[in-house]
C-alpha cells in the first residue's frame, strides 16, 4: 500500500461461453478447426443475412447474474458498436449497451491485506466475438472468422478495487463462480476469460477519480498483478515528476513486465451505438429467471459454508475441496457412501490429490472412483484392515480398478484379529528380544513403540495394531 | 404473345390446359425485354438460359399436374434480394460482380411456388433514392415517357411490370421505393406490414423500415404474389408469428360500408392539380361504391420526413460498413494500408447518394448528437405510429396521394436531393408507422402519365387494403391503360 495515494481498480472481463453454436447463427463454436470452416452468411456478415439469438445464451447470462447477485432486466436491447476492423465482418460487433440483460450485482471477497469485502458489478452483457486475423510473412494478413459470432458475457465491476491483490481476488471468485456454472471452460491462456484492468490513483481523501488508464491483454492472473502494480508505479512515477496521467489503453507485454501505450483518448472510436433493428428488445420473463435459478449449482461459496455448518469441516479443507466443482462433487459422493465427512477429506486432501498431482490428473480421471474409496474407508471402518494398509489397497485400486474387498483379498491384507494368533507373535518376538524386555521392565517405556513395530513387521502389517499393543502390556507386565 | 391482360391465375390456366407452355411464354417475355429494354433499362441481369431451363422444368411439372402458384410464371426480382447462382449487385459498383451462396427467402418461395426466374430489376443503388437514376447499372427510364423517371428505388421492378417485360415483379419499400414507382408506371404495388414478409436475404438499407413489396399489372395478382412470398420465417427475428389469410378469398367482398379516412394533411394546398383531381374523383367512386367517407387527422405527418430520413440514413450508415473490401465484393488497394484500402474501395465503390447517406447517418448517430438526431427521431416515429393507430380506431382504412406530383424529368431533381426526399412525402409515414400501403393507378396526368391512389391499412390488414383496391379496379378502367412502347 502506498502512504500517498489510493490505488483505484475496476475490471472488465470478457467471459467466453460454451455453449455448442454461435450467437447469432447455428454454426459450431468448436475450437482449432480449419479457417473459416466454421461459418455460414450470417457470421461472415454477408449482404442480407441476419442475426437469430440463441437462447442458450441468454440463459447462461441470467446464470451468471444470478451467480453475482445481479438484477436480472425483464426488457434488456442489443446494441450496434459500430467500427471498421478485418477481423470484424460487419463493421459493427452486436452487443449491449443501455439496457445489459444483468445489473447492479456484487462479489464477496476475503483477501490477507483487507479482509471481507464486497465489490459491485456494474452490468453483465451479451454480446458476439470478433474473428481472428494472422498475420503472414509477406507483410499481409489472413482473417479466419471461426470465431466471429462465438457469444461472450462482459462483465463490468464497479471501481471498487483498491489493490492489486483485491483485483486478483475478484477475479479469482469471478472465474470459479463461471468454471462452476459450467458456462465458460475457463481458460485464460485460449482467452476463453479475458480481462482488462482500469487503473488510476488518487490523494488519499480524495474523492474524484483519477485519470484511468485500460490495460489490455492480460490472460493470466499473474500478469493481471504485474500489469497493475506496473501501471500504478507508473502513474506515481507521473504524477511525481510533476506531469499529468493521461487517459489512455495500454498493451501490456508480459515478457518486458512493462505496458506501452496503444492509443490516446483522441485517438478513441467513437462507437455510435444504436439499438441493433434487425433483433426485437429482449424479454425475460420473472418464469424464466427462476426456471434458470432451479437449475443453478449450488456455488462454491455455498458449499464452503456448508461443508464447515453441517459436516464440521475445518475452514482450510471447506476452502480446498469447494474451490474446485469436480473435486466438490467427487467428495460428496463419497461422503453419501461413507458419511464421516472429516476422513472423507483428509483421504481427498491427501492420497486423491496426492496421486493425482503425481500422475498430472485433474479429478475427472482419478481412477479411484468415489464408490471405491469409500469400499476402503468402511473396511477400516470394520477393522478389515488397518490404515496403513488401507494405502496400499488405494495404490493397488488406482492400478487395477479393483474393489476394496477384490484387492483385500486376492492379496491377503485382511488384518488379523484372532487373540491366539497375536499372542504367538507377541511371544516370540519378546523371547526374540530379551535385552528390550529387561530395559522396557526396568522403565523405559518407550521401548512399547519398538515391539509393537516388530509385532506389525512380523505379521507383515496385518496385526491390528490396538490388539497387539493391549497384549504387549499385559505380557510384558506379566512378566 | 401478349398477356398484358390476362391475369396470373388466367395464364395459370391456360399452362394447365397445354394451350400454352412455360418455355413459350418465357420466350415471349425474353423477346420483350430485348425489344424494349435498351429503353427502359429496367434489367441490370438478364438470364435468359437458366429461366429457359427453369421454364422447361416447370412444363415437365405442370404436365404432371403440378399446382404450385406460380408454375412457369416468368417473374423478375429487384437486384436487391440475393439470389443463388444470379450476381447481386444493389445496383452498385462495391457489389458489380458478387454472386450470393443463398437464396433470399422470398426468391426461395418464389422458386418453391415454381415461378420462373428472369432476371434482376434496376433500382437505385442500395434502394436509396425515389427514381431510379442512383444506379451503377444506369437510369431506368419510365416506360410511359422514356425521358422520364419511373419512381425508385424499385424503379426497374415497376417499369418491367408496366413494359409487360415479366408478369410480375418483387421490389423493397424502406420509404415508398415499391408504392410511388408503381404509381408513376401505372401499375398496382403493395408495401406489406412490417414484419409480414422475411428480409432474411433482402440486402439492408433502413432495417426498420425495409420490407418486401410485390408488384403486379393489377389487384388480383398483386395479392397472390404477396400470398406467396408473406409469412413468418425464423431467420428473421422481426417477421412476426402471425397467420398468413388466403388473399384471393375475400377479394371480391367490396368496400360497402367500410369506412374510408382521408388525412387531412395529405390533402395540402399546392398538390399537383392533375392528383387532386384523380384522387377526388377516386374518393366519389368509393362513395358511389357504399363506403363511408370521414375526414380524419394525422397530427405528426410534416414531421415524417425529416424523421424517416434520420431513421433510416442512421441505419443505412451502420448496415453499409460491410462493404469494406475484405470479404467480398469491390477492393481497391493500392498499397496505402489497410485504412487506405477501405478508403479507396468505398469511395471508389459507392455513388453520390449512397455516400451522401453514409455520411449523415454517421453524423446522427454520432456521439454528442444521438439525443438530438436519432433519439428524437425514434421518439417522433413513435408519435407517428400513435396517430395512425388511433386513426384506425375510427376508420378501417385511409385514402391518400401517393406522390405530390406525376413522374418528374430525368435529372429533373439530381441537383435538388432536398426536393427529391420531399417527394417521399406520403409514403414514408407508412414506413414509420410499420403498417400496410398499396399503390394502385387512379388516372393520367393532362401530359398523359399515370397517377396512384394510395390505400393504407391497419397493421397485417393487408387484405383489407387489397379487397378495396380491387372493387376500384373493378369500377374503373384505368387499370387497363398501359403504355405504348
Amino acid at each position: 500500500m502506498n502512504s500517498r495515494y489510493e490505488v483505484v481498480i475496476g475490471l472488465e472481463v470478457h467471459v467466453q461461453l460454451t455453449t455448442k453454436t454461435k450467437i447469432f447463427c447455428g454454426c459450431s463454436t468448436g475450437f482449432g478447426q480449419s479457417p473459416n470452416s466454421q461459418t455460414c452468411p450470417v457470421c461472415l456478415g454477408l449482404p442480407g443475412a441476419l442475426p437469430v439469438l440463441n437462447r442458450q445464451v441468454v440463459d447462461d447470462a441470467i446464470k451468471a447474474g444470478l451467480a453475482t447477485n445481479c438484477q436480472i432486466a425483464p426488457d434488456s436491447i442489443f446494441a450496434r458498436k459500430n467500427y471498421f476492423y478485418p477481423d470484424l465482418p460487419k463493421g459493427y460487433q452486436i452487443s449491449q449497451f443501455e439496457l445489459p440483460i444483468c445489473e447492479h450485482g456484487w462479489l464477496d471477497i476475503e483477501t490477507e491485506g483487507s479482509g471481507k469485502k464486497r465489490l459491485g458489478i456494474t452490468r453483465i452483457h451479451m454480446e458476439e466475438d470478433a474473428g481472428k486475423l494472422l498475420h503472414n510473412e509477406d507483410n499481409s494478413s489472413s482473417v479466419d472468422l471461426n470465431r466471429a459470432c462465438t457469444p461472450l458475457l462482459e462483465v463490468v465491476s464497479e471501481p471498487d478495487m483498491r489493490s492489486s491483490e483485491e483485483a486478483i481476488a475478484y477475479l479469482k471468485q469471478l472465474h470459479q463462480i463461471v468454471v462452476y456454472l459450467g458456462i465458460c471452460d475457463g481458460n485464460l491462456e485460449e482467452g476463453s476469460f479475458r480481462c482488462d484492468a482500469n487503473v488510476s490513483i488518487r490523494p488519499w481523501g480524495q474523492k474524484e477519480l483519477g485519470t484511468r488508464s485500460e490495460l489490455k491483454n492480460l490472460n493470466s492472473f499473474r500478469y493481471i498483478k504485474q500489469a497493475i502494480e506496473y501501471e500504478v508505479e507508473r502513474q506515481i512515477d507521473v504524477i511525481d515528476a510533476g506531469e499529468k496521467v493521461v487517459q489512455e489503453t495500454r498493451l501490456f507485454d508480459p515478457d518486458a513486465g512493462v505496458s506501452r501505450s496503444m492509443r490516446g483518448k483522441e485517438e478513441a472510436h467513437d462507437y455510435r451505438y444504436f439499438p441493433d433493428p434487425d433483433l426485437l428488445p429482449l424479454q425475460v420473463s420473472a418464469d424464466w429467471v427462476e426456471q434458470v435459478r432451479s437449475s443453478l449449482p449450488e456455488l462454491s461459496a455455498a458449499k464452503l459454508q456448508r461443508y464447515q455448518d453441517e459436516m464440521g469441516l475445518p475452514v482450510y479443507d471447506a476452502g480446498v475441496i469447494s474451490a474446485d466443482r469436480q473435486l466438490a462433487e467427487y467428495f460428496e459422493a463419497l461422503v453419501e457412501q461413507y458419511n464421516q465427512p472429516k476422513i472423507c477429506s483428509n483421504w481427498v486432501m491427501g492420497e486423491v490429490l496426492g496421486a493425482l498431482k503425481e500422475k498430472n490428473l485433474t479429478i475427472d480421471q482419478c481412477p479411484v472412483s468415489p464408490e471405491l474409496l469409500a469400499g476402503i474407508l468402511q473396511r477400516i471402518d470394520d477393522n478389515t484392515i488397518s490404515g496403513k494398509i488401507a494405502k496400499t489397497v488405494f495404490e493397488e485400486i488406482w492400478q487395477n480398478g479393483k474393489t476394496a474387498d477384490q484387492v483385500i483379498e486376492e492379496k491377503g491384507l485382511k488384518q488379523v484379529t484372532d487373540t491366539g494368533e497375536i499372542e504367538a507373535i507377541v511371544a516370540a518376538v519378546i523371547a526374540a528380544n530379551p535385552g528390550q524386555v529387561a530395559e522396557y521392565r526396568a522403565g523405559k517405556e518407550k521401548l512399547m513403540g519398538f515391539f509393537v513395530g516388530q509385532v506389525m513387521q512380523a505379521s507383515k502389517g496385518k496385526a491390528n495394531p490396538g490388539m497387539a499393543n493391549a497384549l504387549l502390556k499385559k505380557k510384558l507386565t506379566e512378566m | 404473345m401478349k398477356f398484358h391482360d390476362l391475369t396470373i391465375q388466367e395464364i395459370r390456366q391456360k399452362l394447365r390446359s397445354g394451350v400454352l407452355t412455360s418455355v413459350e411464354l418465357t420466350q415471349a417475355c425474353l423477346a420483350r425485354i430485348k425489344a424494349t429494354d435498351d429503353r427502359l433499362n429496367a434489367f441490370i441481369t438478364v438470364c435468359e438460359e437458366e429461366a429457359l431451363a427453369a421454364a422447361a422444368v416447370a412444363d415437365q411439372q405442370l404436365a404432371a399436374g403440378d399446382t404450385g402458384l406460380l408454375t412457369g410464371i416468368p417473374v423478375a426480382v429487384k437486384d436487391i434480394f440475393n439470389t443463388l447462382d444470379i450476381r447481386t449487385t444493389c445496383g452498385s459498383k462495391i457489389l458489380a460482380n458478387y454472386v450470393s451462396p443463398y437464396d433470399a427467402t422470398v426468391v426461395a418461395k418464389l422458386r418453391q411456388q415454381g415461378a420462373v426466374i428472369v432476371g434482376k430489376l434496376n433500382m437505385d443503388e442500395f434502394a436509396m433514392g425515389s427514381s431510379s437514376e442512383n444506379s451503377a447499372a444506369g437510369v431506368v427510364r419510365n416506360p410511359w415517357d422514356t425521358e422520364r423517371v419511373p419512381g425508385g428505388s424499385s424503379g426497374g421492378s415497376a417499369a418491367a411490370v408496366a413494359a409487360g417485360q415479366v408478369v410480375a415483379t418483387l421490389g423493397t419499400d424502406t420509404g415508398g421505393s415499391v408504392r410511388q414507382p408503381a404509381s408513376h408506371c401505372g401499375v398496382v404495388g403493395l408495401k406489406p406490414t412490417y414484419g409480414r414478409v422475411s428480409r432474411y436475404g433482402v440486402v439492408a438499407y433502413a432495417s426498420s423500415l425495409d420490407q418486401v413489396g410485390p408488384v403486379a399489372g393489377n389487384v388480383e395478382d398483386c395479392a397472390l404474389m404477396l400470398g406467396v412470398v408473406a409469412g413468418y420465417d425464423p431467420a428473421d427475428s422481426t417477421s412476426v408469428d402471425c397467420p398468413v389469410p388466403d388473399y384471393l378469398e375475400n377479394l371480391k367482398d367490396g368496400v360497402a360500408g367500410k369506412k374510408i379516412g382521408l388525412p387531412k394533411e395529405y390533402f395540402i394546398a399546392g398538390l399537383d392539380p392533375d392528383i387532386k383531381r384523380a384522387v377526388e374523383a377516386a374518393i366519389e367512386t368509393y362513395r358511389q361504391l357504399g363506403a363511408e367517407i370521414v375526414e380524419v387527422s394525422l397530427p405528426h405527418t410534416d414531421y415524417s420526413v425529416a424523421c424517416y430520413y434520420l431513421i433510416a440514413m442512421a441505419e443505412a450508415s451502420s448496415n453499409l460498413a460491410r462493404y469494406d473490401g475484405v470479404r467480398f465484393g469491390l477492393r481497391k488497394d493500392i498499397g496505402k494500408g489497410l485504412t487506405g484500402m477501405y478508403q479507396q474501395t468505398r469511395t471508389a465503390g459507392f455513388g453520390d447518394e449512397v455516400k451522401r447517406r453514409i455520411m449523415l447517418g454517421t453524423y446522427a448517430l454520432s456521439s454528442g448528437y444521438y439525443d438530438a438526431y436519432y433519439l428524437k427521431a425514434q421518439k417522433v416515429r413513435t408519435l407517428i405510429r400513435h396517430d395512425f393507430l388511433a386513426v384506425f380506431e375510427q376508420v378501417d382504412l385511409l385514402l391518400t396521394p401517393v406522390a405530390p406530383t406525376p413522374a418528374f424529368k430525368i435529372g429533373e431533381m439530381v441537383n435538388d436531393p432536398l426536393q427529391m426526399y420531399l417527394s417521399d412525402i406520403f409514403t414514408v409515414p407508412i414506413n414509420l408507422a410499420g403498417t400496410c400501403g398499396l399503390s394502385l393507378p387512379c388516372g393520367l396526368s393532362a401530359g398523359g402519365l399515370p397517377i396512384g391512389l394510395q390505400l393504407i391499412g391497419k397493421p397485417f390488414a393487408e387484405a383489407d387494403i387489397l379487397q378495396a383496391a380491387y372493387a376500384f379496379e373493378q369500377a374503373t378502367d384505368w387499370n387497363a391503360r398501359v403504355p405504348k412502347l
